[in-house]
């Protein structure tokens, strides 16, 4: 049987750092392959290649036998290939019919909108997915779930063949996860090939027929799901027969430098549902705590709030040194000693157009200046000191820091916070989207400043890295801690198990 | 000396040799150009929108435009005239206050950073997007400009006033020497001080500037009034050049700045320009102008080829930041 879509050594680098490297894939009609791996482990990068956004790259892909390229995303629906991104892509102030028909709206015989037609297609469409809104509703007044729902409608209209899904399930609750799996199997019995590429395991046993793992860019197994168990998916995800190195607990006899105390956060658009209920926790001098939960849980609005972000919104108490703070402002919180690295590099960590001197002394500046003036011999030595230390690889100080590997980016804002030598340094998904050998450097460093008495707040969405790196371990869901473990208890199961958030409510 | 290698880059040396050719055809082209009496007759025409497109690229820098200068401009202008020759008379308190030349220039400038401090406070505290504020400025000023002089000009302001706008100091011109000081003080903002530094930061990515503790309200704000104050110091130059204070001066003076900012290659959106590319952006222009009324071009066509000027070297600009 031939394959209905093949993917044949395909290898994908930026800027030198491969994403992919030789990847094969197969898929025939009429079955469910899961796409799983780490964060960073190159699922998003092979799916932006399928949905023709990035268009330079080794390989082939064949469609029913036939290489076909593709020079942009349109080329790839229009082949049949549909993709469900992760976060959505609809537009807020156009209905649901609007979006579902944008770019490939339906005209009359005049060359005008066929607005009739294309309600009905929608309602038909809708129907199907039993999502009960009118296709004239405004998208941005749908919830989440729905409006994933109506990303699903928007690839089902092309009646593509081959329909990828990026953890489609990350944003929807149970009843609407059971419509989506509905649905998916109705496709799977149309003939369709389905990706789907999701995180949790046991959806992936529930649907899935094939399995492909990746790891680092590479392939690293590949077969059908009744025939691997789950502990040994997780191991090739990993890449290590169980081998988490485990730090023994610090128990918190020394000083509570953070103390959290019922915080709350005000969620604006459903006042019903806070972004953060009832937090508590302490954290202690030279403390590693690591925070995990999936998206949405409300790991970085934590971070944001203790950073005098939000503080409009929040009630409960945070004490810093036994001091209560209600900062305002990341001043105020910074003045005090509390330091960010947060989630997203690009959006909120780098300059991206500044030199990696300039961006390094951001939080400093104070101490590269002399006399009220910048100072460049003063520069070049806060540079030389944090090149050699966190072994950034750069040409010269006046490089742009855009021009760096990820892992180099993160090195540099860590170095401009190392600087200030905070007492809280918070860590928002320090090692997202850099290589393993950053990431290594990185849990030393995180190592290396705890033991110096820095207390350290880490967030990260991959249980390795909490379990590699944490003193004790806090689980989030739905803006509420769930679990505590210390690094003795912890193991992938119960955390994971902790941060769902059916789990909560039986 | 501020070190010419940082601050200097590949579009400001392309603009550099554009001016060159640009001189060289004019030399070659007319009889008039390479004279050190029209060589002073651009530069002194050319320090009003010098001074203004100074302040326009600070805030340019910081991902903002400033609309309002040309008002701001004229009001400042009227303002220093009228206490100049009338004083400021409050009938109902019975109260007279006569004015020196210093005390209606510093007037004058008090109400221009004024006004800058206002789009400022606008754009940071109200969020209001820096292009609506500043065009609500520039209406408001020119409302303001006009009840001033009540729609006429304000005329003989004596010699020691006009001296400003067409003395000579050590052989240069006064115009010269004002908006030199600028450039320079502006030059030693931008790439010397926190401020600068600062500004260079909320403009390349303003989370993260906020996130680095960098006070964005505070800088912006300053941003706004310092752009405001050099307009009133075009102003100060206009009124005291023509001895006179006309209110409708100053019009679409902030599309001249914006295009010196622009040909100088920095960046709408922010983040990335330098002052000495605005200056080399406003002898352009300048040139240009002088240039083409030298050679007698209609003033229709002068108007088309400086914005095909502009055009273009946005588009150069573009490529050069595609192949970096």
């Amino acid at each position: 049987m031939t394959a209905l879509l093949e993917v044949k050594e395909i290898t994908k680098k930026f800027s030198g750092v491969t994403a992919l490297s030789n990847v094969n894939l197969r898929l025939e009609g009429g079955k469910v392959t899961a796409l799983i791996g780490e964060n960073g482990a190159g699922k998003s990068t092979l799916l932006k290649i399928m949905s023709g956004i990035y268009t330079d790259f080794e390989g082939q892909i064949l469609f029913k036998g036939q290489e076909i390229k593709f020079s942009k995303p349109k080329d790839a629906q229009e082949m049949g290939i549909g993709i469900i991104h992760q976060e959505l892509n609809l537009i807020p102030y156009l209905t649901v019919a609007q979006n579902i028909f944008l770019g490939r709206e339906l005209v009359n015989a005049f060359g005008f909108l066929d607005r009739e037609k294309m309600i009905n297609k929608t309602k038909a469409l809708l129907s199907r997915l039993k999502l009960e809104v009118e296709p004239t509703a405004l998208v941005g007044t749908l919830k989440v779930g729905q409006q994933q729902i109506v990303e699903i409608a928007k690839a089902l209209l092309t009646e593509s063949e081959v329909v990828f899904m990026d953890e489609p399930t990350s944003a929807i609750g149970e009843s609407e996860v059971e419509v989506l799996f509905e649905i998916i199997n109705k496709l799977k019995a149309e003939g369709k090939a389905i990706v789907y590429i999701s995180h949790k395991l046991d959806e992936l046993f529930a649907l899935a027929d094939d399995f492909v793992v990746l790891r680092d860019g590479k392939v690293v197994g590949q077969g059908g799901v009744s025939e691997i168990s789950r502990a040994q998916l997780i191991n090739m995800m990993a890449g290590r027969e169980v081998k988490v190195v485990k730090k023994p607990t610090k128990n918190c006899t020394e000083e509570k430098v953070l103390e959290v105390k019922n915080l709350g956060l005000l969620n604006p658009e459903n006042p019903q549902r806070p972004l953060l209920k009832d937090i508590s926790f302490d954290l202690c001098k030279g403390e590693v705590l690591g925070v995990y939960g999936l998206m949405g849980a409300g790991r970085t609005e934590l971070c944001e709030s203790l950073f005098g972000l939000n503080h409009r919104k929040l009630t409960g108490s945070i004490l810093l040194n036994g001091q209560k703070t209600g900062f305002k402002s990341p001043i105020e919180a910074i003045d005090a000693g509390m330091a960010l690295v947060p989630e997203d590099r690009k959006k909120d960590g780098i300059v991206a157009g500044m030199s990696v001197s300039k961006n390094l002394s951001l939080t400093v500046i104070e101490k590269v200046s002399k006399f009220g003036f910048l100072s460049d011999v003063l520069h070049t030595k806060l540079y030389d000191k944090h090149v050699a230390s966190l072994k950034i690889k750069v040409h010269n100080e006046d490089q742009a820091i855009k021009n760096l590997s990820g892992g180099n980016q993160q090195k540099v804002i860590l170095g401009k916070w190392i600087e200030r030598n905070p007492t809280v340094l918070m860590l928002d998904e320090p090692t997202r989207g850099i290589d393993i050998n950053a990431k290594n450097e990185i849990y030393e460093l995180i190592a290396r400043l705890s033991a110096s008495g820095i207390s350290i707040l880490v967030i990260s969405s991959e249980i390795p890295e909490i379990l590699a790196i944490s003193d004790r371990i806090l689980v989030m869901s739905e803006g509420e801690i769930t679990a505590e473990f210390s690094s003795e208890e912890a193991t992938e199961t119960n955390i994971m198990n902790a941060c769902i958030p059916e789990n909560m409510n039986q | 000396m501020i070190s010419l290698k940082k601050n200097f880059n590949i579009a400001q040396f392309q603009s550099l040799i554009a001016l060159f050719v640009l001189c060289l055809a004019l030399a070659l082209l007319t009889d008039n150009f390479m004279t050190t009496d029209n060589f002073w007759n651009v530069m002194r025409q050319i320090s009003v929108n010098v001074c203004i497109s100074v302040g326009m690229t600070l805030v340019v820098l910081t991902a903002g435009i400033d609309l309002s200068v040309g008002s701001i401009l004229a009001f400042c202008g009227a303002v220093t005239a009228g206490l100049l020759k009338n004083g400021l008379s409050i009938p109902s308190l019975n109260l007279f206050i006569g004015f020196t030349v210093l005390g209606a220039i510093v007037a004058g400038f008090l109400i221009g950073g004024g006004l800058g401090f206002v789009n400022g406070y606008a754009v940071t505290k109200f969020k209001v997007p820096p292009f609506v504020a500043t065009l609500a400025m520039l209406t408001m000023a020119r409302g303001f400009t006009m009840l001033w002089t009540k729609g006429h000009p304000i005329t003989g302001l004596g010699d020691s006033f006009g001296f400003l706008g067409t003395g000579w100091f050590l052989g240069i011109p006064m115009p010269v020497w004002i908006s030199g000081l600028v450039v320079i003080t502006a030059v030693i903002l931008t790439s010397k001080t926190r401020f600068g530094r600062y500004i260079y930061a909320i403009g390349g990515n303003e989370n993260a500037s906020r996130l680095s503790g960098i006070p964005i309200n505070k800088v912006k704000i300053w941003v706004y009034s310092i752009a405001g104050l050099l307009a009133a110091v075009g102003g100060v130059l206009v009124t005291a050049r023509l001895d006179s204070a006309q209110p409708n001066a100053g019009i679409s003076y902030e599309l001249d700045a914006i295009a010196a900012v622009v040909i100088g290659g920095t960046s709408l959106s922010g983040g990335r320009g330098t002052i000495w590319g605005t200056v080399l952006g406003a002898i352009i222009i300048g040139v240009l102008n002088n240039g083409l009324i030298l050679m007698n071009v209609s003033p229709f066509w002068q108007q088309v080829i400086k914005g095909m000027v502009i055009l273009l070297a946005v588009i150069i600009d573009k490529s050069n930041q595609k192949s970096e």
